[in-house]
């Protein structure tokens, strides 16, 4: 019952905000396509809040890096200016350091191991 | 005109798949299920939104930047996702219940039988 329910909800939270974004508020197409990217994101950040165990999180923080740098890219066409890019680029490189750096925490081992 | 075309299509093909890829890491029951739908799913829908942008902009400052994002991401995200997963099978996270086969766990017993046997 419980997990009909959860389904039940998320189902209706996914068709209202695609309602919203596509039939309710006017703006220009890729103000739309940005919206889908922000809901990416927070469905992320709710993997990441109530995961069960850690690496849950960690997936989930990897996810999180790489939605961002599309989300940049499409600032950057939206905005005009390319150092959107230049932020992605370094993000980008930093997230796979995190990855790895929490993969070999996770697994239990040192630094220098 | 072709190459706006073009560039939208890649760019909703991305998005599309980055959508698809955030739905399974909430929906699917378990850690490795989550990272294999999510890092195929994301890694090619940021890869195409990338693609998108390089045929928008042309070789411009912007698309030359996103084209060698594109490529670094191809590159590095299969790395880390098993990385992850390595480290989350060895850290002692079960695979869900409708498992079928578990290949990795008896190929560790036979590596610790090995070092025993050296040792």
């Amino acid at each position: 019952m419980s997990r009909t329910l959860r389904w039940f909800i998320g189902l209706l939270l996914v068709i209202a905000f695609i309602v919203f974004n596509f039939a309710i508020i006017e703006v220009e197409f890729l103000v739309r396509l940005i919206n889908i990217l922000l809901m990416c994101t927070l469905m992320v950040i709710f993997r990441v809040i109530f995961g069960p165990s850690a690496a849950d999180r960690v997936v989930a923080v990897d996810i999180f890096g790489i939605i961002i740098v599309g989300l940049l890219a499409l600032v950057s066409l939206f905005t005009g200016a390319s150092f959107f890019l230049d932020i992605a680029m370094a993000w980008a490189l930093q997230s796979f350091i995190v990855s790895l750096a929490l993969a070999k925490f996770l697994e239990g081992r040192h630094m220098d191991d | 005109m072709i190459r706006e075309i073009f560039g939208y299509g890649f760019i909703v093909f991305g998005i599309v798949f980055d959508f698809f890829g955030a739905l399974g890491l909430v929906r699917l029951p378990d850690v490795y299920n989550r990272l294999q739908a999510a890092t195929k799913c994301v890694t090619f829908g940021s890869a195409g939104i990338l693609f998108g942008v390089f045929i928008l902009e042309g070789f411009a400052s912007g698309g030359l930047k996103s084209l060698i994002c594109m490529v670094f991401i191809l590159l590095t995200s299969p790395v880390a996702a098993h990385a992850i997963s390595r480290a989350a099978y060895r850290s002692g996270v079960k695979p869900a219940k409708e498992t079928v086969v578990d290949l990795y766990a008896d190929e560790l017993k036979g590596s610790e039988k090995d070092e025993n046997a050296k040792a």
